[in-house]
């Protein structure tokens, strides 16, 4: 018998589960899966998901921008940037790179990052109200390196796709993409550790800021 | 992982004796604890989602083959291959296996606990290949050469001056005592292994039935690099981290971040399905992952099946008088405090950790905490009543139980015992009516006096009352 096999009969003896492979119960087990429950969730108050997503960002350590179309994008961007004295060349995701960047002044890659990359901009697949959180989906123009790498990860969100909780965001990824891609990551602010001496440090491995334009 | 929990006493004591553990646990012990409360009065129905979290864990005991068969078909179907372990050495033997088939010769790790079960890092040195740890706490224990003493603080005991020490002596830097200069020390040291690197391996927080994913719960982002950026992923997790669906996550991870480390949620959250996409930039070409048993199937269908519901937040230890002094080491293996006191025998052996499940006083803060409500006091003396009936307890402490047993079921013979035990302990407090020492429980008043008892019973005192 296989490493396998041992594995699910310790499994199935010790459950006290009648003969050697599941029947009943895995139509049962699929059957749930297939039934999609929520669980309960905490019932404090917000209703507006947009100013929950910002409050809850800037919580995280994050700072929010908020602009009225995709197309003033470029120019919020290049503002932050010069505002933080940061550099004005970014990596970007390819889905992106229809956009006006170089009139705003920024001269801009659509690839995945390398390590020299010091700006890194991306879109959202969506983004969770409940706890400032970005959803990010990988895909041969949504890299995941562009939001690991650079020190700066600059985040653009649609406020029309600004959604509840993570049940919501699954639903949305569900609905519209089928299984779920390679990685999916949920973004929720800077990196940080606090392994020395449970002293919260900003900017662990990955960015050391993030910077979400809203817009729409 | 050396296995030292057989000599937990003494590991105690050298931990009681040692100034600067003691000095780090009351420095840094409490902030977890102040920061699970505050985060928890975001929850207002705190007692609602933990009823929820641990039902959908025990759905998943209760059917884990169903769903390991499940997850496993959906993990293939996206390209992952899936490997089974039945003991610890089997994860080191088909890691090693991985990794020279594919001429692996450097790995980057995040943090698995279940990697420290087998001392993965050991194995793969003698392999002749290098693992190098990239969670900060874990980077920090392996340049000093020491075992984690919490399982998501690993370097909990240590001070700023001890790491300080540690870099400036092995990155032959200038010491510096800033905290946030010594992460960008480390991130600037690890940065170019993250690039470098053949293989990734990391643990998983939960294996996903319904898509065939593994997610990782994480702060640093070193995570994401090792899952990302080397050609070859292998997650290494126990056979117990699945559950059904996406939405049954949702609900277990808002529990497990705000117990860990009292955030409402943690900088990310990975799932990951699968190796790169045809057409994806970046991403690993080989995407495995290794279910490992090693004792867990013991487990079920067993009073100890409750434990197997842990989702690793750590808040039992954090909140556990006990692991406030001692610190984690002392347990002598992987998993410290109060779910390390029940998981530790039944992984290793009970006869390998007689002692752990007697380090408690069976306060029941650990329950209190728990996000998915395992009675762990119960659990302990679930397993002290074992440890006795295997006959595994010290020859005097099963004399003083069966004398204790033999007294206490005659009662006249009982209430003359205990009335003059009474007398003779009163004589023996003096004026003070304290007890400095009692023959034979030494243990007991080396640090402390017991209060003399008044002379009486409380039988004698009741009936005096009575009439």
């Amino acid at each position: 018998m296989s490493a396998r096999d041992n594995i699910l009969a310790r499994v199935r003896s010790g459950l006290g589960l009648p003969g050697n492979v599941p029947g009943a119960e895995r139509d049962k087990a699929r059957a749930y899966i297939a039934e999609q429950p929520r669980g309960p969730r905490p019932t404090y108050g917000w209703s507006d998901g947009v100013a929950r997503f910002c409050e809850r960002s800037e919580k995280l350590g994050s700072s929010v921008d908020r602009v009225g179309s995709l197309a003033e994008v470029p120019q919020a961007v290049a503002r932050y940037l010069q505002s933080k004295t940061l550099p004005t060349s970014a990596v970007i995701w390819p889905v992106l790179n229809a956009l006006p960047w170089a009139a705003a002044g920024l001269a801009v890659q659509a690839r995945s990052a390398q390590d020299s990359d010091l700006v890194g901009i991306t879109g959202a697949f969506c983004a969770v109200a409940e706890t400032g959180t970005l959803m990010l989906l990988s895909g041969k123009d949504t890299p995941a390196t562009v939001s690991l790498l650079p020190e700066t990860h600059i985040a653009l969100v649609d406020v029309t796709r600004i959604v509840p909780g993570m049940e919501e965001a699954w639903a949305l990824m569900k609905a519209e993409q089928g299984a779920p891609p390679r990685a999916v990551n949920f973004v929720s602010g800077p990196s940080r550790t606090a392994d020395i001496e449970q002293t919260i440090v900003i900017g662990a491995h990955g960015p050391y800021r993030v910077h979400v334009v809203c817009y729409g | 992982m050396l296995l030292t929990s057989s000599s937990f006493k003494r590991n105690v004591r050298r931990k009681l004796e040692d100034p600067s553990l003691q000095r780090n646990m009351k420095r840094f012990g409490g902030r977890f604890v102040e920061a699970r409360a505050a985060v928890m009065t975001e929850v207002d129905n705190l007692e609602e989602i933990r009823v929820a979290a641990a039902a959908i864990r025990d759905r998943s005991l209760a059917n884990l083959d169903s769903y390991l068969m499940e997850f496993e078909a959906q993990a293939q179907a996206r390209g992952t291959q899936v490997h089974w372990a039945e003991t610890a050495q089997d994860v080191n033997r088909i890691l090693i296996e991985i990794a020279r088939s594919n001429g692996v010769r450097k790995i980057v790790k995040s943090k698995s606990m279940v990697s420290e079960e087998s001392g993965l890092n050991d194995a793969v040195a003698a392999a002749g290949m290098q693992a190098i740890e990239t969670d900060l706490g874990e980077y920090i224990l392996q340049l000093a050469e020491e075992p984690p003493s919490h399982i998501i603080a690993p370097a909990i005991h240590k001070s700023v001056e001890e790491v300080a020490q540690l870099f400036s002596e092995k990155h032959h830097t200038p010491r510096q005592t800033d905290i946030p200069a010594l992460c960008r020390e480390a991130r600037e040291q690890l940065r170019p292994h993250f690039l470098s690197a053949d293989m990734g391996i990391s643990g998983g927080n939960f294996l996903i039935a319904e898509t065939g994913s593994v997610v990782i719960v994480t702060n640093e982002g070193n995570g994401r690099m090792v899952t990302t950026l080397p050609r070859i992923h292998v997650a290494i997790t126990g056979i117990e981290k699945v559950l059904p669906t996406l939405n049954d996550f949702s609900t277990v991870v808002r529990l497990l971040t705000r117990s860990a480390t009292g955030q409402s949620i943690t900088n990310y959250v990975s799932m990951l399905t699968g190796p790169r996409r045809e057409g994806d930039q970046d991403g690993p070409e080989q995407s495995h992952i290794i279910l490992v048993d090693s004792g867990r199937s013991r487990l079920l269908g067993t009073e100890l099946q409750q434990a197997l519901r842990c989702i690793r937040c750590g808040a039992c230890m954090n909140h556990c008088p006990v692991y406030q002094n001692i610190g984690g080491h002392a347990y002598g293996w992987v998993y410290p405090g109060p779910i390390g006191a029940v998981l530790t025998p039944s992984y290793v052996g009970l006869e390998n950790a007689l002692d752990l499940p007697q380090a408690s006083t069976l306060c029941g803060a650990c329950q209190v905490v728990c996000p998915v409500k395992i009675p762990l006091p119960e659990l302990m003396r679930v397993l002290r009543e074992k440890s006795f009936q295997q006959g595994l307890r010290p020859w005097h402490e099963r004399w003083s139980i069966f004398l204790w047993r033999t007294a206490a079921s005659h009662p006249r013979l009982y209430a003359g015992l205990t009335r003059l035990a009474v007398r003779l302990l009163r004589r023996l407090g003096g004026k003070d009516r304290l007890l400095h020492r009692l023959p034979g429980l030494d243990g007991w008043t080396e640090g402390r006096d017991m209060p003399a008892p008044s002379g009486q019973t409380f039988r004698e005192l009741y009936r005096k009352r009575q009439s």
